[in-house]
């Protein structure tokens, strides 16, 4: 049943692919309901999959002179994000309703884009035939450069060549690493397959697996923002219009971080092992890779702290929370990696939050980033609605505990603990310096002490902005109510996702991995 | 020893072998005689109706009996073989050609149809007769008939300098590249005593590797070399494909490629049989090379082109490359995957190639500006076009893209080639992943840019019709590859 | 068993959303607050009147996130309990203060009824996760009274507020999880009785080293700020002086003692061992807080700055009281003894403090109304003849204050100082300069505000109506009932506090 998720987003792209332009008011129903329906299915399927483990979906043979099939399952990680995924879409097509108000907008095609998009994550989500799962990661790379390119702002063209090619490169690496393993594995046995399973079941070498998990981890990683490979996102984020922002910082980069733990430390568990020699302290991928996801978490909120630019400050922030996401991965132990997939999940929220605010909410009535000039508007009282949305967001996105993130970083940083100790106080630095930028921003942006005065020292009037249309309230609503909601009963993923992660091979969870 | 008239030929068996480039050359002949004798007074448009009519017709009828017949018992000596798989790639060269015949009808750089229709059939024969040749004499023969073929094909615009000059150069650096095989070929000769392919593979089997064999496999790999297009003989591509006019240029690019393509690939399964390593690894270090130069080159002169032309020309020298490394590894998968690939990568150039004829009546140029804000123009062109560059790039879910995974896999699964075999799939990966900037250029140019003027560019129906179900195929081949890999057998 | 506690802690954060609907009409919001505050005063006088004999009442426990082991855990002891009604009292207070709201008064009253319910949420809590919420929770109003209502470069001063406070909280979260990793438990029960047994030392040392110490001090850090202890303290007297004064009335009457209830109910029992380690500094310091706290009211030229010192000096008795009582292990009865009745005077004195700043601060608005917002020391004088009532009345907060016996202020000191002498009498000596020091600020304020040649501009002072005096007079009332009866609270604050120390080891 879950497989439908993909089946209507595509049909639906299709739909709005050949719907005439004329049509742009009925082109934003029409994605809005498709997405509602994928929506509808993701939560069906969540609900009535309850705690169990994985849920077989599909299972057709596809290629079978080559071992590939057709094989869609879905574990309680899958089952989760798949939710997420259906909650940022129905989302990201609320806040771009207003790309139907005219035909020149080119409604249809910006959501068939965007359609097809969702469709591709839905199926990453789902796959556990890696070649499968490799389709749809690369079918969810073109749509993300001509949403950029066509409807973007800042810098469109390069932010999306340059999203479009590192995803590319990234998808590239993990090819190189998959058809080896596929080679190696099916060369050994002479039973020729890619699915998850089969693979994860062979030994591969020691030193075979030695340089293919870092290859296939990097070409994940490189979706998911890890430094420092992180450059296309904020580019590409500030570039992208509000609602593929949404998507991309909220579920897409996702997609790196799952690949990371459903392939690449699933298939390769062992290119984690100690290397047996120690260089400045480093002994093994693991660490290599954790120092890249702290140095992550401190450098994006670090140079979020410095931004001038609003959508900059979301932007690096993602960056930063993608960090935690990959710490707490590679910590190896069951309440780190339940805390990643939390995290994930609550981020996957609470970017959607941010960016709608930034983007949709505050860049469409006030045509700029920057935030000096913001500073100079009233905001807190020419929009309250976004300003008390932003401290919201904002508060759960630095971690505020009543919120899902607290959840997921407190989880995070205790298995981080276990694993890297100085690693997470590191984490826990980058924390707070989150707390800080998120505070600066919501500082100049809507509480300002430093408003616009006129040339005799009164205060310039509060500019009048167009009022908040519904479909913004709904999304708000829809959104910030999940993040709500997780956050104070948060066992409603965790109980889905822990078997799910206790499933994990064994060689994975050694608590430590010694 | 060449067999002599000691062993009287089987005309019966002759006759059936050769039954379809027989048919496509009556054709031929009737499109020549029909355009002469009745359509003198006719419009242009008419005429090239008739003449592109009657080739389709004669391609169908080849194809037709092919899919029939597709085991023939093999000419005596082996000379020309029919077996299930040239039937395959016979079948492929005569829908390309055509294809190519069909999205020409609307053309207007040729006053003499019949002429054209005539020769693009001659050239079909040729493929046909290189892609069934098992002997060294009938392979060049077919070869030059191909080539000569395609020479005087590319010089068909007489009203453009462009077209007469790529000619000149492709008939020059051609016929040296001919030559240079053929010498080759008479190493070969000596070295072994023979011309069947056959009788090749047993006696370099049973030889040592010596200078002169080696020298053998240069020579030849020049004349293949500069057929694929690959580097270092690829300098001839990119005006040819520019100064050709766009039906002729898309069949080179596919058909012609084809056919090199499956003599390469009976070529180097005669020169490296199963236990002669030594033979194996200088033929395929060669290969290894040329496959290697023709990535990186293509890849990264495509970067920086503006022409449409210029960079599909690069493109496909890059392409080459990758069905090199698949020859390279010289095992049944593989060679099965490099015709898989060869005939995918083919039919999608010959959308291309519809496509940039189209725009170029319209536009009068190939430049990528000519491309701007198509999907304004004519949302149903931009698409196709879309699609297929997306398949080149190797984006799934289109066929491309299960083609180079597929060609990667049976390199990888050969193991034949080792450690250079692992870093040349890694590099041909990579590659790819640039190729996808150069492909995003036009497809920007189609969807982001405005368009300079609004309204559509004239097509008519036959070709749009063409092209959309190209890309339909492009499309549901890629979502079930197996439809058409099931049907290229791996013997 | 109805959970109490639940519904105490809910009935403001529902009153809270209630209110923002109200907008801008300002009685339906003050309205609905002020139902809100009573519904809770008389909820929180019902847990005070079933805790007794100090043991945990009203518990409830609910398997919350297993796999983290954390529970919703909550329950009042004599503690607890007080807590809770101070809480309530000095809400309502604030809210009956509250007449002139210059904007949004719905938020404005959302806002407190959300600080409120936060308070509530911390006193009551017995598990780390949910008491580090409600006490992060608390911030984010307070952070927005005082920026959005406060005077002129409010901005800045709630900036400095929450950063420090932050800070602080950012050290206990990590010592807290530290904690969880040695002992998989964030319990405070079970937390206190592990480090009775000596079973907490084995298990941090077990996991993470010889780091208990460090713990200790990030735990004492995240109090330190919000009592606030010097040399913490720096973020206070803006922050107060900025804030609109009847938000001041929380964050002095109930929100500082948050940072006193932590150091009883988390601190000492946890780390008791370790402070006891650490006394001599911890004295020093809160020897300084009392003192230097008093001395430096004394050169405040604004009376919210005056007040803001003297708060710092009047908890500093209590940091006083719990650090003598934290004296290293040792077979002397006497000492226990003592170390009950300074730790009882130090939660009389957070009651008694609290009640009181919160009435001085009142009086303080009161002032501001009818002066326009002026609030120097040098600004005002005479006003007994035209406001008699006004003067005698804030007189006898202000004696509270100074701790004239018969009022409550004097209780809590007089125990602080009767139980920490013992333990230490050269910092319960010094510290007696803070109280001269005080009596000695008081006087002046009064001498200055209340006698003295009037200036013309006050001829038409306007004296309490009859309206205020009815709102104060029930907290005004409770001064002296506490202070000559201070047995009706400390029978079961005693009772507590044995419980208590009996768990706890040093």
């Amino acid at each position: 049943m879950l497989a439908y998720t993909i089946y209507l987003s595509f049909a639906g792209a299709l739909l709005l692919a050949v719907l005439p332009k004329r049509w742009h008011a009925a082109a934003r129903v029409i994605a809005l309901l498709v997405a509602l329906c994928g929506l509808a299915v993701a939560l069906a399927g969540f609900i009535s999959a309850g705690t169990q483990g994985p849920v077989a979906v599909a299972d057709l043979p596809w290629i079978p002179a080559m071992g590939i099939h057709y094989t869609l399952e879905a574990d309680g990680i899958s089952r989760v994000l798949v939710l997420l995924t259906g909650l940022a879409a129905v989302a990201g097509i609320l806040f771009s309703w207003n790309i139907g108000d005219k035909a020149d907008d080119r409604a249809n095609e910006f959501f068939a884009f965007f359609l097809a998009l969702i469709g591709g994550v839905y199926g990453v989500f789902l796959s556990v035939d890696l070649f499968l799962l490799f389709v749809f990661y690369e079918i969810a790379i073109v749509p993300k450069y001509f949403l950029i390119a066509i409807w973007g702002s800042t810098r469109r063209e390069y932010g999306a060549m340059k999203l479009a090619l590192y995803s590319f490169a990234g998808s590239a690496m993990v090819l190189i690493g998959l058809l080896t393993a596929y080679a190696v594995a099916g060369g050994q046995t002479g039973n020729y397959s890619m699915n998850l399973h089969t693979l994860a079941q062979y030994h591969f070498s020691t030193s075979f697996q030695m340089w293919a998990f870092p290859l296939v981890f990097t070409g994940f990683a490189i979706l998911a923002g890890m430094w420092p490979f992180h450059t296309w996102a904020p580019t590409g984020h500030v570039a992208a219009p509000t609602a593929a922002s949404m998507l991309l910082a909220g579920v897409v980069m996702k997609l790196g971080a799952y690949g990371c733990l459903r392939v690449a430390m699933t298939v390769f568990p062992h290119g984690l092992d100690p290397w047996g020699f120690s260089f400045l302290g480093i002994d093994s991928w693991r660490t290599v890779f954790g120092l890249f996801a702290v140095i992550g978490i401190v450098y994006g909120a670090t140079v979020a702290l410095v931004q001038n630019d609003f959508k900059f400050v979301i932007g690096y922030s993602s960056v930063s929370h993608m960090g935690l996401v990959l710490l707490g991965l590679l910590t190896l132990t069951q309440i780190g990696i339940d805390g990643a997939v939390l995290q994930m999940f609550s981020h996957g929220i609470l970017a959607g939050l941010l960016f709608a605010t930034v983007g949709r909410i505050v860049y469409e009535r006030t045509h700029t980033r920057d935030l000096a000039l913001l500073n100079k508007l009233q905001l807190s009282k020419a929009m309250p609605f976004a300003a008390w949305l932003f401290v919201i967001a904002g508060m759960a996105s630095m971690g505020l505990p009543g919120f899902s993130g607290f959840v997921a970083e407190v989880q995070v940083l205790i298995g981080a603990w276990e694993a890297f100790p100085w690693f997470a106080a590191i984490a826990g630095l980058g924390i707070v310096i989150g707390v800080a930028y998120t505070w600066r921003a919501m500082q100049r942006v809507f509480f300002s002490d430093h408003p616009a005065v006129t040339a005799d020292g009164s205060p310039v009037p509060i500019p009048e902005y167009e009022p908040v249309t519904w479909a913004e309230k709904a999304g708000v609503i829809l959104l910030a109510g999940t993040s709500l909601l997780i956050g104070v009963y948060p066992r409603l993923l965790l109980d889905v996702i822990a078997p799910a992660v206790q499933a994990l091979p064994h060689a994975l969870l050694t608590g430590g991995h010694q | 020893m060449i067999a002599f008239a000691s062993n009287p030929v089987n005309y019966s068996n002759l006759f059936a072998i050769t039954l379809p480039e027989t048919i496509l050359e009556v054709v031929s002949l009737l499109a020549l005689i029909v355009d002469l004798a009745w359509l003198r007074r006719s419009s242009q448009a008419v005429r090239m109706a008739w003449a592109c009519a009657l080739g389709v017709l004669g391609c169908a009828a080849s194809a037709a009996w092919l899919a029939a017949h597709p085991s023939v018992p093999a000419l005596d000596g082996n000379i020309l073989v029919a077996t299930p798989l040239v039937a395959a790639a016979q079948i492929g060269i005569l829908v390309l050609s055509a294809l190519v015949l069909v999205l020409s009808f609307k053309a207007e750089f040729s006053r003499n149809p019949g002429e054209f229709s005539a020769i693009v059939l001659l050239a079909t024969t040729g493929m046909l007769l290189v892609a069934a040749a098992r002997d060294l004499q009938v392979i060049f023969v077919a070869l030059e008939l191909l080539s000569l073929s395609l020479y005087v094909l590319t010089a068909f615009a007489k009203r453009s300098a462009q077209s007469a000059e790529a000619a000149l150069k492709y008939y020059l650096f051609g016929g040296m590249s001919a030559a240079i095989m053929l010498f080759g070929f008479s190493y070969l000769y000596g070295l072994t005593g023979t011309t069947s392919l056959e009788g090749i593979a047993a006696s370099l089997a049973a030889q040592p590797l010596s200078p002169l064999l080696i020298v053998a496999f240069v020579l030849v790999s020049a004349g293949l070399g500069f057929k694929v297009a690959a580097v270092p003989f690829h300098l001839w591509a990119p005006d040819t494909y520019q100064g050709a006019p766009a039906p002729v240029t898309a069949l080179i690019a596919s058909g012609s490629k084809v056919a090199s393509f499956a003599v390469l690939v009976a070529l180097t399964s005669a020169i490296i049989p199963p236990d002669a390593p030594l033979h194996a690894a200088s033929w395929a270090v060669l290969l290894l090379w040329m496959a290697a130069g023709s990535i990186i080159l293509g890849n990264l002169a495509a970067l920086v082109q503006t022409s449409v032309r210029r960079l599909l020309a690069y493109s496909a020298i890059a392409h080459a490359g990758y069905m090199l490394l698949g020859i390279a590894a010289n095992t049944p998968q593989s060679g099965a995957a490099v015709l898989y690939y060869a005939l995918t990568y083919a039919l999608t150039t010959v959308g291309v190639f519809g496509i940039i004829g189209i725009v170029e009546r319209s536009a009068g140029t190939d430049r990528m500006d000519a491309f701007a804000g198509l999907s304004r123009r004519n949302p149903l062109l931009a698409a196709t076009m879309f699609l297929f560059l997306l398949s080149l790039a190797g984006i799934p879910p289109l066929v491309g893209f299960w083609a180079k995974f597929n060609l990667f896999a049976a390199v990888l699964r050969a193991g034949s080639l080792g450690m250079s075999g692992l870093i040349l799939v890694a590099a041909a990966v990579a590659a790819s992943a640039v190729s996808l900037y150069y492909y995003l250029q036009v497809m920007k140019r189609m969807y982001v840019f405005k368009p300079v003027r609004l309204e559509p560019m004239p097509v008519s129906f036959v070709e749009l019709a063409t092209l959309a179900l190209i890309a339909l195929a492009v499309l549901a081949l890629g979502i079930f590859p197996a439809a058409l890999s099931n049907w290229i057998p791996l013997g | 068993m109805t959970p109490l506690l639940t519904i105490l802690t809910a009935v403001p954060a529902v009153a809270a959303v209630i209110a923002l609907f109200a907008g801008n009409r300002a009685a339906v919001a003050r309205g609905i607050a002020f139902l809100s505050a009573l519904i809770s005063l008389a909820l929180s006088l019902e847990v005070w009147f079933g805790v007794r004999d100090g043991q945990m009442k009203f518990i409830e426990r609910w398997n919350w996130i297993p796999s983290l082991k954390i529970e919703y855990h909550l329950g009042a002891d004599g503690l607890g309990a007080l807590m809770l009604l101070l809480s309530a009292v000095v809400s309502l207070m604030a809210i009956a203060a509250s007449r002139k709201v210059s904007r949004q008064p719905g938020l404005y009253f959302a806002l407190i009824l959300l600080l409120e319910s936060g308070l509530f949420g911390t006193f009551s809590a017995l598990n780390f996760f949910h008491w580090f919420l409600f006490w992060e929770l608390s911030l984010i109003p307070a952070f927005f009274l005082i920026k959005l209502w406060g005077g002129e470069r409010a901005g800045p001063a709630a900036t400095q507020f929450f950063v420090y406070t932050m800070v602080g909280s950012v050290a206990l979260l990590l010592a807290f999880m530290a904690l969880f990793v040695a002992t998989g438990s964030m319990d405070f029960e079970t937390l206190s009785h592990m480090a009775a047994t000596g079973e907490l030392a084995t298990a941090i040392q077990g996991h993470l080293g010889s780091v208990s110490m460090w713990l200790a001090l990030a735990v004492l850090l995240g109090f330190a700020v919000k009592v606030p202890m010097m040399p913490f303290h720096t973020w206070l007297p803006a922050t107060y002086s900025k804030a609109p004064t009847p938000v001041t009335m929380l964050l002095t009457g109930a929100m500082s003692k948050m940072g006193v209830y932590g150091l009883l109910r988390l601190a000492l029992p946890i780390f008791g061992h370790q402070l006891a380690q650490i006394r001599t500094p911890l004295l020093i310091l809160a020897t300084l807080t009392v003192v230097a706290g008093a001395w430096a009211a004394v050169v405040q030229r604004d009376l919210k700055r005056v007040f803001a010192y003297s708060s710092i000096n009047h908890l500093g008795y209590c940091l006083l009281a719990i650090f003598a009582a934290a004296l290293p292990a040792g077979p002397q009865t006497a000492a226990n003894l003592s170390q009950t009745i300074a730790l009882d005077g130090a939660v009389l004195q957070m009651f008694n403090h609290g009640l009181t700043a919160a009435a001085i601060f009142w009086f303080l608005t009161l002032l501001e109304e009818r002066s326009g917002g002026r609030l120097q020391i040098d600004g005002f004088g005479g006003l007994r003849k035209p406001a008699p009532v006004f003067c005698g009345l804030m007189g006898i907060a202000l004696f509270s204050s100074l701790g004239l016996p018969g009022l409550n202020g004097f209780v809590g000191e007089f125990l602080i100082f009767r139980g920490a002498f013992p333990l230490s009498w050269l910092s319960a000596t010094i510290s007696v300069l803070g109280l001269l020091i005080t009596a000695a600020v008081i006087l002046t304020v009064i001498q200055r505000v209340f006698t003295g040649p009037l200036p013309d501009r006050w001829r038409a002072f306007p004296d309490l109506t009859t309206g205020e005096r009815l709102a104060l007079a029930p907290a005004l009332a409770l001064m002296f009932v506490l202070g000559l009866m201070p047995q009706l609270l400390l029978g079961t604050v005693n009772a507590t506090m044995m419980h208590l120390l009996g768990g706890w080891r040093f």
